[in-house]
C-alpha cells in the first residue's frame, strides 16, 4: 500500500546537530558538497567519510537509517560504476573476453564515483534526517531573503514549500482512496498494454485532480479567514538565533575543507 | 442586548443562480451566546455564514461586526480578526505540518510579536485540549483532534465570535462530542460568542439560541425549547424532530403532560421518571 | 443462495515496521444471504479494513474470505470475480466521479464487467431509477450536480453492477436529514428488489437499528453481534467503549437506572412510546 511509504524522513531528536541553525546546516551541506567535488584524493575521501561518521555519532542517526534511505538509488549507483568500470580506458587490464575489458584505470574510477554519490547522497540525507521540513524552508527562506530586494516572492515561495509538504500525504491518502473505488468497480490497473494502462489512469486522475483543486480552493479561502495577506508584514513566531555551535559547526566544515585541499596538495 | 453581530435586511445571489441564497435577513447575534443555525441544503446557512466574516458581501442590506461593516474594505482585516470560521474539512484549513506552526499562521499574519505569539498559540491549544500535540505533525491525528487544531488556528486571532461551518459533518461520534464540548466550553467559560451551523440536532439542541433558516430567509428563531417542539414546522422544511421532542409530543398527545423543553436524553428521562414517579 | 463468510481473518499493517498495527485479529463472520447486517465501530476500530478484504482490495496476512465456500484469494480470477460479485461503496464515494457524463461514470463497472451496450443500457438506467436520478440528468457533467446527486450517482454506479453483497460505509455521511432518510430508504428498497445481502457500516445507531443483525467491533475483534434488540440491551457494553445508544436506548437506560420497569431490549421510539405510556397506565393514567 501507498501509505506504507515513509515519507519526510525527518528523526525528530535533541542532538547538537538537530539543534544547529537549519542555516548553518543547509550552508554546510553545500560546502560538503563542493567539498566532496574538489576531493582529488583517496585520502580526502577518507576525511570524508570520517567527517560524516562524527556527525552520525553525534546525531544518534544509524548506518541502517541511511542505508535504507539508498535503497532506490542502488539502480543509479549500478549504472554509474558500470559505465565507469567498462567504458575507461587505461593501459592495464584486470580482465579481457571478447570486447568486454576492465582497466585498474576504469577500477579505481567507478570505485571513486559510487563513493562519491555515496557520500553525497548521505550528507543531504543526514540533513534531512535531523531538520525537520519546515525547519529546512524556514532557513531557506531567510537564506534567501535578500532576494525579496529583487522582488522575488521568498516568502510566497516557502510558504507554497509548507504547504506541498503538509498535503503530501493527504494526496497520497486520497490516490489509495480513489484507487480502492475504483478497482471496487473493477478497474484493472496491472494488466494490459501501455496505452491501455494509461487510458486506466484517467479514473485514478481526474478524481485526484479534482479534489486537489477542491482542496486548494478550501484552503485558499481558510488562509483568507486567518487574516492571509501576502508575505508583508508578518512576524515569526519562531525565530531564529545562531548561536556558539553554530560558529563551531563551521570552523569544523572550514577544517574539512582545509584537510581536503591540504591532502590534494600533497597527492594522499 | 450587546450584539456583537447585526445583520439588516441583508440579499445575496450567487451569479449562476436566478434565486436568492439569502432573502432580506436581519437578526443580531448577542455578545457571548451560543447561536446554532440549522437548516437543510441550500437553505443558505453557509452563504450566511460566509457573510459574517466579509468572504461574501450583501447584495442589499448590510452586516456590522462590533459596529464595523464588513463592505468597508479598510476594515476587512479587522473583521476577520475578530470573526473567526472553521470549515467542514479540517484538512483543508490546515497549513502547516506541525500543529503549533499552524496554529500561529493566523497571529504570524497579523504581525504580532514573536514572544505573544508563542503566548497566544500555547493558550490556544490548551483551550481546546490540544497543547500536548503541539508537535505532532496533523495528518497523524484524528478527525476530531485535527478540528480542534483547526479552532485553535482561529483562537490565536484572540476572536470575539467563532463561526463554524458544519464542523462536525466529517466526524464520528466520538470526534463530534469532542468538537462540540470544545465549542460549548469556549462559550461558557470564555464568553466567546459560537454561530455553529449544523445538520445534528443534538447539537443545537445545546445552544441558547436556534435559528432555522428556509430559502435565504429566517424560518424559525427561538430557543431550542421554542423550536423544536414545533414538530410540524420543522418537518415541513425538510429537518428532522429530535426523538426526544417527538416522543414527549407523543405522550403528550396521548394524555400525559410532560415539559416539551426536555430536549436531551437525560432532561427526557428525568421528565418521564417524574411523570410516573 | 450466496453467503459469505470470513475465517480467522487477520491483518496487519506496516508489518515489520515501528510503525506495525493489526487492524484485524483472527476474525470470524460469517453472513447470510439477504440479511442486512450494520457493523458498528469507531474509527480504528477495524471496521474498513474488514470491508476491503470482502472484496480482495487488501490480502489478508493470515486466514481468508469464502464467497459460497469459495475462497475468494485462490486465484487472480477468483479475486476478480469476487470485485463484481461484492459491490463497495466507500465513505464520501461522490470523490471517485470522473466520466464526462452520469450515465457513463454509472456504466463504468458494468463496462469493466464486459457487459453488451444493451444490458450495460438496462443497467444504467435501472441503478439510476434505483436511486432517484432523473435521465435528465444522464448528459450532465458529474461534476456540476449537487453534493444529493453527485452521491447518487457514485452509489448508482456500484448498483448497476449488480453485486450480491452491497457493503455501504457511512452511506448517508454529511448529508442533510432529509438526503439521509431518504437516501437509506432508497437503498433499503433496492435491496428488498433484488434480494441482496447488504453490510452497512454505521456510526449512527438510529440507522443501524433498521439491519437484521448488528456486529460491534472493537479493536479489530467482534465484541457483539446479535439483533439490534440483543446488542442494544447490552447498553452498558456500547457506552464503555465509547459509541452511542440510540436515543430510544438511551432513555430506557436512564430510565431502568431510576428504578421504572423498562424492558431491555427497547432501541426504538414507538417501542418507548408503548413502554412508556403502559407504565403510565399502570399508574392510572387514562390516555385519551
Amino acid at each position: 500500500m501507498l501509505k506504507d511509504i515513509t515519507l519526510g524522513q525527518y528523526f525528530p531528536g535533541d542532538t547538537p546537530v538537530h539543534r544547529l541553525d537549519p542555516r548553518t546546516k543547509l550552508l554546510l551541506t553545500v560546502f560538503y558538497i563542493i567539498a566532496l567535488f574538489t576531493v582529488g584524493s583517496w585520502g580526502g575521501y577518507a576525511l570524508c567519510i570520517a567527517a560524516l561518521g562524527a556527525v552520525m555519532t553525534v546525531s544518534h542517526i544509524r548506518p541502517g537509517a541511511l542505508l535504507r534511505g539508498l535503497k532506490p538509488l542502488v539502480f543509479i549507483i549500478v549504472f554509474t560504476a558500470a559505465l565507469n568500470l567498462f567504458f575507461t580506458t587505461g593501459d592495464d587490464y584486470l580482465f579481457r573476453w571478447r570486447s568486454i575489458k576492465i582497466s585498474y584505470a576504469g577500477l579505481e574510477r567507478a570505485a571513486a564515483m559510487v563513493l562519491r554519490i555515496l557520500l553525497l547522497v548521505s550528507g543531504t540525507f543526514l540533513l534531512t534526517y535531523t531538520t525537520s521540513p519546515l525547519a529546512i524552508t524556514d532557513g531557506l527562506e531567510r537564506l534567501l531573503s535578500p532576494l525579496k530586494k529583487l522582488h522575488v516572492p521568498v516568502y510566497e515561495l516557502s510558504l507554497m514549500m509548507c504547504i506541498a509538504l503538509r498535503f503530501i500525504p493527504l494526496l497520497i491518502e486520497e490516490t489509495d482512496r480513489i484507487m480502492s473505488a475504483q478497482k471496487a468497480r473493477g478497474a484493472d490497473l496491472e494488466t494490459g498494454t501501455l496505452p491501455e494502462r494509461a487510458r486506466a489512469l484517467m479514473p485514478l486522475l481526474i478524481p485526484l485532480f479534482v479534489s486537489s483543486f477542491r482542496r486548494a480552493d478550501e484552503l485558499a479561502l481558510a488562509m483568507e479567514c486567518r487574516c492571509y495577506n501576502g508575505g508583508e508584514g508578518r512576524t515569526r513566531m519562531k525565530q531564529l538565533h545562531m548561536a556558539g555551535r553554530d560558529a563551531v559547526a563551521f570552523c569544523l566544515g572550514g577544517a574539512l575543507m582545509a584537510g581536503i585541499l591540504l591532502l590534494r596538495r600533497l597527492g594522499i | 442586548m450587546d450584539p456583537v453581530i447585526r445583520v439588516e435586511n441583508v440579499t445575496y445571489s450567487y451569479p449562476d443562480s436566478d434565486r436568492p441564497a439569502l432573502d432580506g435577513v436581519t437578526l443580531d447575534v448577542a455578545r457571548g451566546s451560543f447561536v446554532a443555525v440549522l437548516g437543510s441544503n441550500g437553505s443558505g446557512k453557509s452563504t450566511f455564514a460566509k457573510h459574517l466574516n466579509a468572504i461574501l458581501l450583501p447584495a442589499a442590506g448590510r452586516v456590522l461586526v462590533d459596529e464595523l461593516d464588513t463592505a468597508k474594505e479598510d476594515d476587512l482585516l479587522a473583521i476577520r480578526r475578530r470573526v473567526g470560521m472553521v470549515f467542514q474539512n479540517p484538512d483543508n484549513q490546515i497549513v502547516a505540518n506541525v500543529v503549533e506552526d499552524d496554529v500561529a499562521f493566523a497571529p504570524e499574519n497579523m504581525g504580532v510579536e514573536p514572544a505573544e505569539i508563542r503566548r497566544r498559540v500555547d493558550g490556544a491549544l490548551k483551550q481546546v485540549g490540544m497543547y500536548d500535540f503541539r508537535l505532532h505533525a496533523p495528518h497523524l491525528l484524528s478527525g476530531g483532534q485535527k478540528q480542534r487544531v483547526a479552532i485553535a488556528g482561529v483562537l490565536a486571532m484572540e476572536p470575539e465570535v467563532l463561526v463554524l461551518d458544519e464542523p462536525t459533518a466529517m466526524l464520528d461520534p466520538k470526534g463530534r462530542r469532542e468538537v462540540v464540548s470544545t465549542v460549548e466550553a469556549l462559550c461558557r467559560d470564555r464568553g466567546i460568542t459560537v454561530i455553529l451551523i449544523t445538520h445534528h440536532m443534538d447539537e443545537a439542541a445545546r445552544a441558547d439560541r436556534v435559528i432555522v433558516m428556509d430559502r435565504g430567509r429566517v424560518a424559525l428563531d427561538g430557543t431550542p425549547a421554542e423550536v423544536f417542539p414545533q414538530a410540524d414546522r420543522l418537518r415541513a422544511l425538510d429537518l428532522t424532530v429530535p426523538e426526544t421532542t417527538d416522543l414527549i409530543l407523543r405522550l403528550n398527545a396521548a394524555g400525559m403532560a410532560l415539559p416539551t423543553g426536555a430536549l436531551t436524553v437525560e432532561a427526557c428521562a428525568a421528565a418521564i421518571g417524574e411523570a410516573l414517579a | 443462495m450466496k453467503n459469505i463468510e470470513v475465517r480467522g481473518l487477520t491483518h496487519v499493517y506496516s508489518r515489520g515496521t515501528p510503525f506495525e498495527k493489526t487492524a484485524i485479529d483472527s476474525l470470524d463472520l460469517a453472513i447470510q444471504a439477504g440479511m442486512t447486517v450494520g457493523l458498528i465501530g469507531h474509527t480504528g476500530s477495524g471496521k474498513s479494513t474488514l470491508i476491503s478484504h470482502l472484496n480482495a482490495l487488501l490480502k489478508p496476512t493470515a486466514g481468508t474470505v469464502l464467497l459460497d465456500g469459495e475462497d475468494i484469494f485462490a486465484s487472480k480470477a477468483a479475486i476478480r470475480a469476487a470485485r463484481f460479485r461484492v459491490g463497495v461503496v466507500f465513505q464520501y464515494p461522490e470523490y471517485q466521479l470522473f466520466e464526462e457524463t452520469v450515465f457513463a461514470d454509472i456504466a463504468y463497472g458494468p463496462k469493466n464487467l464486459k457487459l453488451d451496450k444493451s444490458e450495460i443500457d438496462r443497467r444504467v438506467r435501472q441503478a439510476a431509477a434505483f436511486v432517484g436520478l432523473d435521465e435528465g440528468y444522464f448528459d450532465r457533467s458529474p461534476l456540476e450536480l449537487s453534493g444529493g446527486q453527485k452521491r447518487r450517482t457514485a452509489i448508482a454506479g456500484v448498483l448497476a453492477m449488480e453485486p450480491e453483497l452491497l457493503v455501504l460505509d457511512e452511506p448517508t455521511a454529511g448529508l442533510d436529514p432529509a438526503g439521509r432518510a431518504d437516501l437509506l430508504e432508497k437503498l433499503f428498497a433496492w435491496k428488498r428488489a433484488r434480494n441482496a445481502t447488504v453490510l452497512l457500516v454505521t456510526h449512527d445507531m438510529t440507522i443501524a437499528g433498521l439491519c437484521d443483525r448488528l456486529v460491534v467491533m472493537e479493536a479489530g475483534r467482534i465484541v457483539l453481534d446479535g439483533t439490534p434488540a440483543e446488542v442494544f440491551a447490552q447498553s452498558g457494553k456500547l457506552l464503555s467503549i465509547g459509541l452511542d445508544l440510540p436515543p430510544a436506548a438511551h432513555i430506557a437506560r436512564l430510565l431502568r437506572e431510576k428504578g421504572l420497569d423498562v424492558p431491555a431490549g427497547i432501541y426504538t421510539e414507538d417501542q418507548l412510546y408503548e413502554a412508556v405510556l403502559a407504565l403510565w397506565q399502570g399508574k392510572g393514567g387514562v390516555p385519551c
